[in-house]
């Protein structure tokens, strides 16, 4: 009776064990399924035209994401400049001052900021810029990116800066240098890994953001590279191209997925094998 | 007696050019400390900003939405019709559509992502194996989700599409439980983890006490770990919610889009952000514009809210 039961909670045991290993590794599979689909799909699609031309209008075969690729590009550079300083400086402040009442808003409103919807997002983009410029804009569409960049840069600055000893900065500031000077010249060189992974990290980010464009950057079927028109993007295009009834453009957007996942895939685990280099902790 | 003399020769040299010398060192000294000064007002303008950001973003739904405040009255979020033509605004499909597609998502996804984490924390923390697997699931979250949408339009659709047809009930595809599907997957990463780094702050000593006294692995799992580790849990699926609540673009592909009450979890419907996202555009009258923007500020509290109770949780389990 005593042997059976012992053997009937280990049987428990090694059921309960390997449920987890049947369900842990189920999560691998819609990955992969994604993955091995959208290269199936979207490989053959791939070649120099494809990626120097703009998309011909339905009907017609061929055609490219050349307009889509120049767009994601420009947007997403606008975005950065707009964000990465702001981010970095508002993470030195948080590291710096970890007890004072701004600090504290400063925090909550990072957490904040990191959890609000795309979407909204992209409203509120399009009331600040859209709306008072009078017609959408590649711009709005990278201060909206902007604000999605923000809070992971602040994060990634602060736990950065975190988690460097005070020694450091006070033996430079003990030299008699100021406080700008430890900042730019001790403390940012010293955490420029964990930082620039955070800024990789965020670049991924956005560049697989729809929503806040939809209603900013509004998309363009023609090449444009003026920040105050309308312009088109990778994942806009993908979003326009899926949901119409045209195969050709369908091709399209398979070819334009690929290129997304790719890019996307490789700053994940570009920052992943540079993080695991340098010992960050993010 | 010691006379002046006696010192160590150290005169202050009072030469014109010392003195010009003398000053230009003070302006400089001066210059630095005014740089100083300036640069910690600017890192604290940059924290500032983004306060005033999160401020900004809600004052500007607020007062936006104002106009369906005053024109439609609380009664709006549990009208039963969505008719922009005839002018008749009631947000309940959408809120219904939100709801049901995301606890539906989350109950999907709860069993893989604690899976992950008992696999991860308690298991295999280390090796190749679950290297492998930890990474994976990161790379998960960092798929965008249009092109889950686009995977879902094309492949998982007409798998729906076929079941529901060997089920019994009308092959639409597209729908609730379609766009559940693709929202379990998208947020398993998140409770997933949160939940490996909540498992591994579980003291050692409680487990080998466990185990000492002749508990199976399982028992410990179940009566040591798991509860120990209930809040954190509980905080990982919040931001999983979070995160299913908002999520857009993904839904919007295979969601269906349509603005009557959907009848069961296989029929098409709709969520606030996609509805925001299919008729923010073509909203012509200003009630019409102001009613979807109350959406997105019912969308942006209900998630500031979950999230916020979900980082608290987090913080109070990790300062234990």
């Amino acid at each position: 009776m005593q042997a059976s039961h012992v053997k009937y909670r280990l049987g428990k045991s090694y059921g309960f064990q390997i449920l987890t290993y049947i369900l842990a590794f189920a999560c691998v599979v819609p990955l992969i399924a994604i993955l091995f689909f959208i290269i199936k799909a979207g490989v053959t699609k791939i070649n120099w035209h494809f990626l120097v031309n703009i998309p011909k209008p339905v009907g017609e075969t061929g055609g490219g994401i050349a307009n889509a690729l120049v767009g994601s590009i420009l947007i997403i550079i606008v975005a950065s400049v707009i964000a990465i300083p702001i981010g970095i400086m508002a993470g030195v402040y948080l590291s710096e001052n970890r007890k004072s009442r701004l600090a504290y808003w400063c925090r909550l409103s990072t957490d904040i900021l990191q959890g609000v919807p795309s979407i909204v997002i992209g409203i509120v983009a399009y009331f600040w810029l859209v709306k008072p410029l009078g017609k959408f804009s590649a711009l709005s569409g990278s201060a909206a990116l902007a604000m999605m960049m923000l809070p992971i840069v602040v994060r990634s600055t602060e736990e950065t800066l975190k988690l460097l000893p005070d020694t450091l900065k006070e033996a430079a500031l003990a030299l008699g240098m100021p406080f700008h000077r430890v900042i730019f010249k001790v403390i940012i060189p010293v955490g420029i890994s964990g930082i620039l992974s955070g800024v990789m990290l965020s670049i991924a980010r956005i560049t697989g953001e729809t929503a806040p464009l939809l209603f900013t950057a509004f998309g363009n079927p023609y090449l444009s590279t003026n920040l105050t028109q309308p312009m088109q993007s990778l994942p806009l295009l993908i979003f326009n191209y899926a949901t119409s009834p045209y195969n050709e453009w369908h091709d399209l957007a398979w070819g334009a997925s690929l290129i997304l996942l790719l890019w996307v895939l490789f700053l994940n685990i570009f920052t992943k094998i540079v993080t695991r280099k340098w010992k960050v902790q993010l | 007696m010691v006379t002046r003399s006696d010192l160590p020769l150290r005169v202050i040299n009072s030469t014109p050019e010392a003195i010009l010398k003398a000053k230009k060192r003070a302006r400089r000294s001066f210059r630095q400390i005014r740089t100083e000064n300036v640069f910690k007002r600017t890192l604290s303008i940059m924290g500032l900003v983004i306060i005033i950001l999160v401020l900004g973003i809600m004052l500007t739904l607020i007062v936006q939405s104002l106009p369906s405040i005053k024109a439609l009255g609380p009664k709006y979020l549990w009208s039963k019709v969505w008719d922009p033509v005839q002018d008749i605004y009631g947000a309940w499909p959408f809120l219904l559509g939100t709801l049901l597609s995301s606890f539906l998502a989350l109950i999907i996804s709860i069993p893989f992502s604690i899976a992950v984490a008992i696999f991860l924390g308690e298991y295999h923390p280390k090796g190749w194996l679950p290297n492998f697997l930890k990474n994976t699931v990161e790379l998960i979250a960092a798929v965008p989700s249009v092109i889950y949408g686009f995977w879902g339009l094309a492949v998982l659709v007409p798998i729906v599409r076929s079941f529901e047809s060997s089920i019994g009930v009308e092959p639409v595809g597209v729908g609730i439980f379609s766009s559940s599907l693709i929202l379990a997957v998208m947020i398993i990463p998140y409770a997933a983890s949160l939940g490996r780094s909540m498992i591994n702050l579980v003291p050692s000593h409680l487990k080998e006490a466990a185990y000492g006294l002749g508990a199976t692995r399982w028992e410990v799992i179940r009566s040591v770990v798991l509860p120990y580790t209930k809040s954190g849990l509980f905080a990982g699926i919040l931001l999983s919610l979070g995160r299913a609540l908002g999520e857009t673009m993904a839904v919007t592909m295979v969601i269906g889009n349509t603005s009557l009450i959907p009848k069961s979890i296989f029929a098409p419907g709709n969520t606030m952000a996609s509805v925001i996202a299919n008729e923010f555009t073509e909203a012509d009258k200003p009630v019409y514009l102001s009613a979807l923007i109350e959406l997105g500020l019912v969308l942006f509290l209900v998630t500031v809210v979950i999230n916020l109770i979900g980082k608290k949780i987090i913080d109070r389990f990790t300062n234990e």
